[in-house]
């Protein structure tokens, strides 16, 4: 049922004049910014193992859209207020102990029925769905590389900001509580994090595919890497690669961008995996 | 009272509605080794926690020295597979350290070739001496350890005490740890609290291994591992620490009897 995305958008030449009238020139840009924040984030969620916990935040996302869509609110917002809702009320389970795989299973795709049902009571959005489920990165305007690249450098910021704790508390707790640092504050910079991402990463790849711009760079970059910093630097790289790559197969097959983005990155795996075995 | 570094006071803990531990009064003072030795269950590793402030105190309180450097090393260290880290990495968490302190860490704790090695790819020995030397780093005053040669063999775990013993000599470190190895721990230590919720006894190791309250925890089963180690404690060592026969030298800090 993936609908043809790219041809809501017409190819056009590029002006020149003023390279962000580009589709294509935004696209990339978007794709590259938000790779600054799956990167290094995407990192802690492989280290932690938050896989499912950022699937449970993404899927929100399409109730947030819901939500911003019946009230006239930007949809940036809607999302990154249901995201950090759900991204919140996952690490209170947490924290209280109950069985985190079953949980987030439920909370995942509880939510994402609940959104799927939402949106279709909003007149008009049922055509866009398929824009928020997969994303719409060739039809990025300014705004939303504006917004991108903002969403992206704060939590960029946040993680270079709390870097060491981060990474103290994610090796061991004790060890982090030990040496005076919180890791409840930790984790909560992470869930943060988290739901900033998430909203910014919806009109790229969409809610469906954003756990594996987390995932799937990170984990590429596992093999290649000796220390935290490289692996997360890797990743920035790769996600950077994947997007571009993405794009040049979106624009050459005439394939949805946000999945072939994917795909572009789940090749750099399959390639990361094979040099790490030699 | 002075030189005492870290202290609880009547201090009880309760989780999950059990009383973990009654009334606990113990002390550390400057440069001396004290372990807290107890069966499982006995509320050793909560009193630990308790005394670093991870575990909150129901009653009682605990009270530092003012600028009290605490080096805490964890009773294991599960590193997630995908998590690449050398061992130079790991010195620097959570405060960076120049590659010459590094250096000089690893050196001191007998591992002056593993820094550019995953911390993944030490094995359980020298893991135990990297989170030793890590916890040295920060210049501490106090060493505490929580069971710290869980997973290792007897010769493993006597090099590591006699680690520790060497670290104390060289920088006058006091040393709180917990185990449940007897024979081992009664050779390094300078003073043994007897823990099972509550403090059984207390004392020299000496002292403790004859004390009835001690005999009655840990059974019958110990005396002939007792027996075995009480002649180092039956006259005093005054050996040099570097000495490679001296296994089981035990320098008592000036400044408190033993």
């Amino acid at each position: 049922m993936i609908p043809t995305m790219t041809m809501t958008t017409t190819l056009r030449p590029a002006t020149g004049c003023d390279m962000l009238d580009d589709f294509l020139i935004r696209a990339g840009l978007a794709g590259v910014g938000l790779s600054l924040a799956t990167g290094p984030l995407g990192s802690f969620v492989v280290w932690r193992r938050m896989a499912y916990f950022g699937d449970a935040t993404a899927h929100a996302a399409i109730l947030g859209v819901a939500l911003a869509l019946a009230t006239d609110l930007p949809a940036g917002l809607g999302t990154l207020v249901v995201a950090l809702a759900m991204a919140v009320t996952v690490a209170g389970l947490a924290a209280r102990g109950w069985a985190m795989d079953t949980t987030l299973g439920v909370l995942a795709h509880s939510a994402l029925a609940l959104g799927l049902v939402a949106v279709s009571f909003v007149p008009g959005a049922r055509t866009d769905l398929a824009a928020y489920l997969f994303g719409d990165i060739l039809a990025v305007t300014r705004g939303d590389v504006a917004f991108i690249w903002g969403g992206s450098v704060l939590v960029l910021g946040l993680l270079v900001w709390r870097w060491q704790a981060l990474l103290t508390a994610t090796l061991n707790e004790d060890l982090a509580q030990a040496a005076g640092l919180r890791p409840g504050r930790e984790r909560l910079i992470l869930t943060l994090a988290l739901a900033v991402t998430v909203a910014v990463a919806l009109k790229v790849v969409g809610a469906l595919l954003i756990a594996a711009m987390l995932i799937i760079p990170a984990a590429a970059a596992r093999g290649l890497s000796r220390n935290p910093e490289g692996m997360a630097l890797m990743a920035v790289a790769i996600g950077a690669g994947a997007s571009l790559g993405g794009l040049a197969l979106s624009l050459w097959q005439d394939t949805p961008a946000g999945p072939s983005i994917i795909v572009a990155a789940a090749a750099m795996f399959m390639v990361s995996a094979l040099v790490r075995r030699r | 009272m002075t030189g005492v570094l870290i202290a609880a006071d009547h201090l009880c803990v309760r989780r999950g509605g059990t009383e973990v531990l009654h009334d606990v009064s113990v002390q550390v003072r400057a440069g001396e080794i004290v372990t807290i030795l107890g069966p499982n269950g006995s509320g050793k590793s909560t009193l630990l926690r308790a005394l670093l402030g991870i575990v909150p105190a129901d009653r009682g309180r605990v009270t530092r020295a003012p600028g009290l450097r605490i080096g805490y090393v964890p009773q294991r260290l599960n590193i997630d597979p995908s998590l690449p880290i050398t061992v130079r990495r790991f010195l620097s968490l959570p405060r960076r350290v120049s590659d010459d302190h590094a250096a000089a860490a690893l050196t001191r704790a007998g591992l002056p070739e593993v820094a550019g090695r995953q911390m993944a790819a030490l094995s359980g020995g020298q893991l135990q001496r990297v989170l030793l030397a890590r916890a040295m780093l920060g210049d501490p005053s106090l060493l505490v350890l929580d069971e710290p040669t869980q997973g290792l063999d007897q010769p493993g775990e006597a090099a590591f005490y006699r680690l520790i013993e060497e670290v104390r000599q060289a920088t006058g470190v006091a040393v709180l740890m917990v185990s449940h190895d007897l024979h081992v721990v009664m050779a390094a230590s300078d003073r043994v609290i007897c823990l099972n919720g509550h403090v059984c006894c207390e004392g020299t190791p000496q002292v403790v291994s004859t004390a009835p309250e001690y005999r009655a925890l840990f059974g019958l089963g110990t005396r002939g591992a007792l027996a075995l180690y009480q002649h180092v404690h039956d006259h005093d060592h005054d050996h040099d620490p570097h000495d490679p026969h001296d296994d089981h030298d035990h320098h008592p800090a000036p400044g408190h009897g033993v």
